[in-house]
């Protein structure tokens, strides 16, 4: 699979959006890892969080809204804690989700009927009301 | 004395025996946990977008409730502490978003009908969010904490589990050191624990993800309980219902998955400090716990 | 009295022909009363550009010069220079710019800036008028030199000094000097035994005529000035009387106490009465009374009951000497960044997560494990090893935001030594980037993972912990995007380089200045790295930021030639561009001595006046604009001189 770049791509309006949206410096990041390394959850990612930023920083950013990734980001914010540029990747999985859910075409993640049933089992509310609205938007 | 405490939606529920726990320990050490007249679910998670206003509504609301009767507002779920102070903050330091939110507020008419003699006010950070522990720490002293013991846990090894919620980000909850916190090791020792430090105090149960991604959380979860298993701890404290409940509940799952997995009770820390306060099991519930925490702790102190 | 002044318009190629009409500026300044001679060409400060200026002042007998061309800090000297070679006093002669302060900044409007040039010379014009011709500042110059710090860069400096033929007074604050490349087991690229390389040049320094060591002594104070400064020292007590003392070592032998040893970065006891190491440099011993029985209890002694030549004196006191030198070059070094700030690493409370100078003491023969390489925790050889760079360097967010430049290449030689003595261990080297700027690094980089099989991981290590006696270390392969976990048995941390703790004390004391990171600044980073903006005080080694030890040594032969050049005249020129107060008017209010930040500014008590030390004052300007009767002025640049140039400055 060969990329082939632009100024166009890498500064995308998609890219642009990204960053906006999240505040954070996409250029900032000089890929060191540091956020997948710490990351509790990287072993189910199909792209880890670094290699995120760096598509993200290769313009290609459909590569990431369509990764399992971003749905299975927990927000613990280590990443953001441990990063030596002080770059967020919480906050773009926040905004790539967003990217994703404003558009109101695709399913929600996180499913009504399963809803009724967590909501009467034990799952504390606090659990369900963060997972929609990380989620669902 | 009186604080005003906000008790979020869950502890208001499903984990009322941390709301009961933390009361009656309050009130054992003279200070009345005063509820606010009218509040609402904190939204549970903080918006990382920077768009957001409608998102912080909930959290700011509650917090300008909570400026009708104090300056500073108890809470003590992790996620309630962390949404909180961080909307805090937004209406502290961002001048356009506290214009916005304020204009909400001033047109919220349920709160007028609520509370008697309520004016509209604009709310522009003059609450100080405070979490339980702090306040154990800061007004009731963990000295003075440790005279009023009537029950030393000397022997009871307990690893305290902080999770992501109060630590992060640093500069803006300004709880403790992220990496080598030491708060809740300070508090266990003034009440005669023997303190376990284990590596994953730190690191996600899995938080939300329980919801959408079971095993993934439950992966998560499974690390931390592991880790504070081979440090010898009898007992997991939290101050997150969702961490406890990812943490014990889900026990039923880890010993599936590992053969020969010893289970271990996660308690709130309130209930073990009204078992070191002597105060009586009605008052520390247990009956939320999936794992029963009363056999190690009657072998180990007296209950 | 007659002023022909020449005005010389520079074009300076097309940077400031390009844009300011040059010719039109010469022919309007022809105009201007007092200018005698006006003239442009195309680089003033070439050959044939000075011989104009040397020309026209013999030729139409100038009383005062401006060359209007690029910054005074550029060639200020060299017109000042042609002047006076053709008779003109060289402070009449100033530099007008029209080039960084009118064609560089306005290239987009030529016609104002024309005129805008025109200004600036006119203004100009006004000052020399009335510019004296002065002379130069002759102060005396003391011949001797101070070096603070006793590592690789200041025994160097003191060395190269004191061949020069110059007195060195070279002072250490540890019992030794040698510094970090002392406790070095090899060096990079030649895995040279550090120590071997070293201790000739030590003893060197020991043992030379005109080098004056004091070690185990600290500056306490400095006053002065360049060529005049007054030290004074603290020698601290060594309770040990060195003159007497026949490092015979019997002492050391029979001391009860055990003290963490800073020289084998606390993996080793040391005794109270102690050196701190084996070619320490004078090997005689000192007492470390903080740490001593007898000092702490009246009981013991037994170091004084034993020495052969009754050396031990309990009753010695700190001695504070007073030197005079001319110029004082500081070498005061490095630190290595604290690991308790490295949390996620476990800030200093796993045994087995080791800094990089306390793996340097492991490896070296000399060291605690007389250079076996064993876990600190239990002493087993381990067989998996993890080094890491950039902990705490290149990171904005959380540490110091620089990179230390050595680390990379240090790290890569810990994984080499390690696996020479360790063969069948593993060592991973997580890395961002390999930095191997120097002569040979790039090879030595690549002999570790071909011949010494050390696997490098691109990425940084996000967390360390200790579980079930081993040193867990999650990292990442950005190359594969995958998480490594690593269940090591040791791990080394290449922590960032700060300057030394006491580094920014002393350049308080000094008042020189440094980095917001408090590395000593130069006076220009690329161009004069090896003297500090404040006269007479020079830079060498690490304590001027991180480097290795070729550049350390360098620096400091750099340093040392410039304190053998300005030894080489026999008094120090200085500008006399300076304050200057009319006894006559002054009325001894003293508002001038509490300003100056020079301590120039003095009261005479016999005539009851202020008076400037012309030796000390640098011009600053502080007194004159605090002096309430304006009876403070600056030399050639006087209020009337101010005056006319904004005047001519405004003119329509």
């Amino acid at each position: 699979m060969r990329l082939k770049l632009s100024g166009e791509l890498i500064k995308g309006e998609t890219i642009g959006r990204v960053e906006s949206l999240s505040g954070q410096d996409l250029g900032a990041c000089y890929q060191c890892g540091k956020c997948s390394a710490g990351c509790p959850v990287v072993e189910e990612m199909d792209i880890v969080p670094s290699e995120a930023i760096r598509y993200l920083q290769l313009g290609q950013p459909d590569i990431v809204l369509n990764s399992k990734t971003i749905w299975i980001c927990a927000s613990c914010l280590q990443c953001a804690s441990r990063c030596p540029k002080g770059v967020e990747f919480s906050s773009i999985c926040d905004a790539l989700r967003a990217i994703v859910l404003r558009k109101r075409v695709s399913t929600p993640k996180v499913d009504a009927d399963e809803l009724s049933r967590l909501m009467v089992s034990d799952a504390p509310q606090m659990g369900v009301v963060g997972a929609l609205r990380k989620l669902n938007g | 004395m009186k604080i005003p405490y906000y008790p979020g939606c869950t502890l208001h529920e499903r984990a009322k025996d941390f709301d009961t726990s933390a009361r009656e320990c309050a009130r054992a050490l003279g200070i009345e946990l005063e509820e606010l007249p009218i509040w609402t679910c904190c939204g549970a998670v903080f918006p990382l977008v920077t768009d957001s206003v409608m998102e912080i509504l909930a959290p700011v609301r509650n917090l300008s409730y909570a400026s009708r009767i104090g300056d500073k507002v108890v809470t003590l779920c992790s996620f309630c502490y962390h949404v909180l102070k961080r909307a805090n903050h937004v209406m502290r330091e961002d001048p356009e978003k506290r214009e916005k939110a304020n204009l909400f507020l001033r047109a919220d008419t349920k709160a007028r009908e609520a509370v008697e003699s309520y004016t509209i006010e604009d709310y522009v950070g003059q609450v100080d969010v405070v979490h339980y522990i702090e306040m154990l720490r800061d007004v009731v002293g963990f000295d003075a904490l440790g005279q009023k013991v009537k029950n030393p846990l000397k022997g009871l090894k307990v690893a305290p589990y902080y999770g992501c919620m109060l630590l992060r980000p640093k500069a803006e909850m300004k709880f403790d050191d992220p990496e080598q916190p030491t708060i809740f090791e300070d508090f266990l020792g003034s009440i005669g624990c023997d303190v376990v430090d284990f590596p994953m105090k730190t690191e996600c149960c899995g938080g939300f993800q329980i919801v959408n991604d079971e095993e993934l959380a439950v992966a998560c979860s499974q690390n931390v309980v592991t880790s504070a298993l081979k440090r010898g701890a009898d007992v997991i404290v939290t101050t997150c219902p969702l961490c406890r409940y990812n943490l014990d509940k889900k026990q039923e799952e880890m010993a599936e998955r590992v053969r020969g997995f010893r289970k271990i009770p996660v308690i709130y820390f309130t209930q073990l400090l009204g078992i070191a306060l002597g105060l009586p099991e009605k008052h520390l519930d247990f009956s939320g716990n999936y794992v029963d925490p009363r056999p190690v702790l009657a072998e180990k102190v007296s209950l | 009295m007659e002023h022909r002044i020449g005005v010389f318009v520079c074009h300076c190629g097309s940077n400031i022909a390009g844009v300011v009409d040059v010719k039109r500026v010469a022919q309007e300044l022809a105009k201007y009363p007092g200018v005698a001679y006006s003239t442009d060409y195309t680089y003033m400060c070439s050959d044939p550009g000075q011989n104009l200026v040397k020309d026209a002042i013999k030729k139409h007998r100038l009383t005062g010069v401006i060359v209007s061309a690029c910054s005074p800090t550029l060639h200020e000297a060299t017109f000042r220079r042609a002047g006076r070679s053709a008779g003109l006093n060289p402070y009449q002669v100033e530099m007008a710019n029209i080039r960084e302060h009118c064609s560089w900044v306005h290239q987009h409007d030529k016609e104002q800036a024309t005129r805008k040039a025109i200004r600036i010379i006119k203004t100009m014009v006004e000052k020399v008028k009335l510019d004296e011709a002065l002379a130069p500042i002759a102060v005396p110059l003391t011949k001797r030199a101070l070096v603070v710090g006793g590592g690789v860069a200041g025994i160097q400096a003191a060395l190269d000094i004191a061949n020069a033929g110059y007195e060195v007074v070279l002072v250490e604050k540890s019992p030794s000097i040698g510094g970090h490349m002392a406790q070095l087991s090899e060096t990079f690229p030649t895995l040279d035994c550090s120590q071997c390389i070293l201790t000739p040049k030590m003893v060197e320094a020991g043992q030379h005529p005109r080098i004056r060591l004091m070690t185990y002594s600290e500056i306490e104070d400095v006053s002065g000035y360049v060529g005049n400064f007054k030290v004074k020292i603290r020698k601290k007590s060594a309770y040990v009387n060195r003159d007497v003392c026949t490092g015979c070592g019997l002492c050391t032998q029979k001391c009860p106490a055990k003290v963490e040893s800073e020289f084998d970065e606390g993996l080793a006891k040391r005794k109270a009465i102690y050196t701190p190491f084996a070619q320490a440099v004078p090997n005689k011993p000192v007492l470390d009374a903080e740490h001593c029985t007898y000092f702490k209890t009246g009981k013991c002694g037994v170091c004084k009951k034993i020495c052969p030549v009754d050396a031990v004196d309990y009753e010695m006191k700190d001695e504070v000497v007073e030197e005079e030198v001319g110029a004082i070059v500081v070498a005061t070094g490095f630190d290595l960044y604290p690991m308790a700030k490295m949390g996620e690493y476990g800030g200093g409370k796993y045994k087995d997560v080791v800094t990089s100078l306390q793996f340097e003491r492991i490896l070296s023969a000399s060291g605690p494990t007389t250079g076996e390489v064993q876990r600190p925790s239990d002493g087993k050889v381990p067989k998996e090893v993890v080094f890491l760079t950039c902990v705490g360097s290149r990171d904005p967010e959380g540490h110091v935001p620089y990179c230390s430049k050595v680390c990379c290449m240090y790290l890569t030689k810990h994984a080499m030594l390690y696996k020479h003595k360790v063969h069948d261990g593993q060592a991973y080297l997580f890395y961002m980037d390999v930095r191997t700027g120097g002569k040979g690094y790039e090879e030595f980089y690549q002999r570790a993972s071909e011949e010494d099989d050390v696997l490098y991981i691109r990425g940084k290590v996000s967390k360390i912990f200790e579980e079930d006696g081993k040193v867990v270390v999650w990292g990442v392969d950005t190359l594969t995007g995958k998480k490594i976990e690593i269940e090591a048995d040791m791990a080394v941390m290449g922590l960032a380089m700060v300057p030394s703790g006491a580094a920014r004390e002393l350049a308080n004391k000094l008042k020189i200045h440094t980095d917001e990171w408090g590395f000593l600044s130069e006076a220009h980073p690329k161009l004069r790295p090896v003297e500090s903006l404040a006269p007479g005080f020079f830079l060498a080694g690490a304590a001027q930021g991180p480097k290795d030890i070729p550049e350390a040594v360098a620096q400091a032969s750099g340093a040392a030639s410039k304190v053998a050049a300005l030894f080489s005249e026999e008094v120090y020129h200085r500008e006399p561009a300076i304050a200057w107060i009319d006894e006559d008017r002054c009325a001894g209010c003293r508002i001038c001595v509490s300003v100056c930040p020079y301590d120039a500014a003095v009261f005479d008590e016999d005539k009851k006046v202020a008076r400037i030390q012309e030796a000390i004052c640098e011009g600053c300007g502080a007194c004159i604009a605090a002096c309430p009767s304006g009876t403070a002025t600056q030399k050639n640049l006087t209020d009337d001189q101010i005056y006319n140039m904004v005047s001519a400055a405004l003119e329509e």
